[in-house]
């Protein structure tokens, strides 16, 4: 399963996995937006450029869902389609350059889901496991 | 491993790396539960106090009250104070929604008679925007952004959105001092220009009520509530602006926490110490978060005033507010421990500030008593009125319940319940509901929450707060 949701009393614990960590990312990301539209719902129209960067992997995943979060409230968008291309610095910090896909929220269209509030540390881990990676993080409702 | 140490008062003696104790405020069952989950879940509000309680600088004891659950770091109805000078500022102790709280307004018409409900819920629906993607109809610009984090809901009274004589009602006056806007990213206040005045989804609501019984006649009367009244609730916070300032300093506090060399129990307890460049700059945008929360309340009130004008001519000036405050907070207060007069910082996530009668803080027209503190319950059962006690000010920081604490997770509720069977259930027993996700009402669902009667009786039975009047739901607007 490319990403699922974990039990989590008050807030929504995502849990997302990949081939590779750039994969991951974007099925983290795919978990992010399904919690607030069906993404089957979201038509491609429109894409946004993001730019994202953390001294681990795990902050990296956070400043990543971050700034789709913020970008939702700037473009006013949903997005369902991701793309990363990862980097690293000199000095060990992971950037990453992605393209996030999706349109305008239109309420008559898209079926919508409580508001994600935040990208917490709570419960945040990536793991390479032998098939891939996996990504967990608690986000708030 | 718990000692009882009151009537509902439960201690955890300090091993291992904690300062302080850990002490629960709930019944016996509550506490078996807290322990069951502590041993059987990824995720324990027990295991997070415990946490809390080995945070530099933390001062008396951690506290949960009843209606606490697992947060993210910071247990949901905690509360924990630390000391100015050698303590920390954690930003899981307030969380994504700053000052996120409950405002009461106060109808001059009975429940009866507001009559025909469904044509009030459209009404209201139609008037407040709510749910993901809602845009309000202020309109701002960036300095005046800057004005609205400085000035809170006086701001908004500035630009006729309210009166007056709603300021002193509110904590603190609707404005938290120390708020300078330069604290707080160009980001957040962008995010924040569509979304003044929008009630938001998730748990949000806006409620119309009827007073249903009063248990303490005496405070209900200095309140200015009668059974029998109208009443609206509207629970919201300070919006995307509240989120982006806790996700830039979750990212800030993160890596100050390692530079100062702090011994963290776990990532997610980010912090910075109060006397630290960091921490003082997140107590500022946490001053603004506020502001900007209280200006929201103030915006979505004058709307409803709207909406009450028009269906049945009561000026604006007759929907009184009776209170307004927040249950996500980190503040500056004075208080006395073991005998001396501290200086702290009280965090309270998912709790309200319970000042008690004669309480400095607490407005003129309610000192005598002291001030509401507004329980939100579920959008099919109770909402309550309480008030802080002189033993609540002693041994729980002059803290508060805050709501009926969810029991089931979104995914469960979602999974045992159906939207449109929800809204019939509720239509069925009175009860107009209006949400724009069903999916966001399955999850809302009243058995998702605890029993708030049970919260607020353990509260009672601890001793720290007291119960003034029930409000049962009549109409409920959701985002």
């Amino acid at each position: 399963m490319p990403f699922e949701f974990i039990d989590h009393t008050a807030d929504m614990a995502l849990r997302a996995s990949g081939a590779s960590f750039e994969e991951a990312l974007c099925e983290a990301a795919r978990a992010l937006f399904a919690l607030m539209v069906p993404p089957e719902q979201v038509a491609l129209r429109e894409h946004v450029e993001i730019r994202a960067s953390g001294t681990t992997r795990e902050l990296l995943t956070v400043d990543w869902l971050a700034e789709l979060l913020a970008q939702k409230d700037l473009t006013g968008c949903l997005f369902a389609e991701f793309v990363v291309a990862l980097d690293r610095t000199s000095d060990g910090v992971y950037v990453l350059d992605g393209i996030a896909r999706g349109e305008p929220l239109d309420r008559r269209r898209h079926d919508v889901g409580a508001e994600v509030k935040g990208v917490s540390y709570a419960g945040l881990h990536v793991r390479e496991r032998d098939d891939g990676w996996e990504i967990q993080c608690v986000v708030d409702l | 491993m718990f000692e009882r140490i009151g009537d509902a008062e439960w201690q955890i003696a300090p091993s291992g790396a904690m300062l302080v104790p850990a002490v629960v405020f709930a019944d016996r069952e509550m506490v078996d539960e807290l322990q069951r989950d502590e041993a059987g879940s990824e995720w324990s509000a027990l295991r997070q106090l415990r946490n809390v309680a080995c945070l530099p600088g933390i001062v008396g004891r951690a506290l949960a009250l009843p209606d606490v659950h697992p947060g993210y770091g910071f247990p949901i109805g905690g509360v924990a104070a630390f000391d100015v000078k050698d303590g920390v500022v954690v930003v899981g102790g307030v969380g994504f929604d700053i000052n996120c709280g409950v405002r009461l307004l106060s109808i001059p018409l009975s429940a009866d008679e507001l009559g025909e409900r469904a044509g009030l819920a459209d009404a209201l629906f139609a008037a407040v925007p709510a749910g993901l993607g809602s845009k309000g109809s202020l309109r701002m610009t960036v300095s005046e952004i800057d004005r609205l984090l400085r000035e809170g809901a006086a701001f908004a009274v500035g630009r006729g959105l309210g009166l007056p004589e709603d300021l002193p009602v509110i904590e603190e006056s609707g404005c938290v001092s120390g708020a300078d806007p330069e604290t707080v990213s160009e980001r957040a206040k962008q995010r924040q220009f569509r979304q003044v005045g929008t009630l938001g989804s998730g748990n949000h609501y806006l409620e119309v009520q009827r007073v249903d019984e009063l248990f303490d006649p005496a405070a209900a009367s200095v309140y200015g509530l009668d059974a029998g009244q109208a009443v609206i609730s509207v629970h919201t916070g300070s919006r995307a602006l509240g989120h982006q300032i806790g996700q830039d300093y979750l990212k800030i506090m993160g890596e100050a926490g390692r530079r100062y060399g702090l011994p963290l129990p776990e990532r997610e307890l980010a912090c910075a110490p109060v006397d630290s460049d960091e921490g003082r700059r997140y107590l500022s945008a946490v001053a603004c978060g506020a502001n900007c929360a209280f200006a929201n309340r103030q915006v979505i009130a004058h709307l409803v005033r709207g909406v009450l004008a028009d269906r049945y001519g009561v000026s604006p000036s007759s929907v009184r507010t009776v209170y307004d405050i927040g249950h996500n907070n980190a503040k500056r207060e004075t208080h006395d421990v073991d005998g001396v007069r501290r200086e702290l910082i009280v965090h309270r996530k998912g709790s309200t500030r319970a000042l008690g009668p004669g309480a400095e803080d607490v407005p003129a027209a309610y000192r005598s008593v002291g001030h509401p503190i507004l329980v939100g319950g579920t959008m099919g059962t109770s909402s309550y009125v309480m008030r802080g006690t002189p033993d609540g000010m002693r041994r729980a920081f002059g803290s508060g319940v805050h709501g009926a604490g969810r029991a089931l997770s979104r995914k469960k509720a979602a999974k045992k319940y159906w939207g449109e069977d929800v809204l019939s259930s509720l239509h069925a027993s009175g009860i107009e509901l209006r949400a724009h996700s069903l999916r966001g009402v399955a999850e809302e669902a009243p058995g998702a929450y605890k029993d708030v009667e049970r919260v607020v009786a353990a509260a009672e039975d601890a001793g720290i707060n007291r119960r003034v009047a029930r409000l049962r739901p009549l109409v409920v607007i959701k985002g």
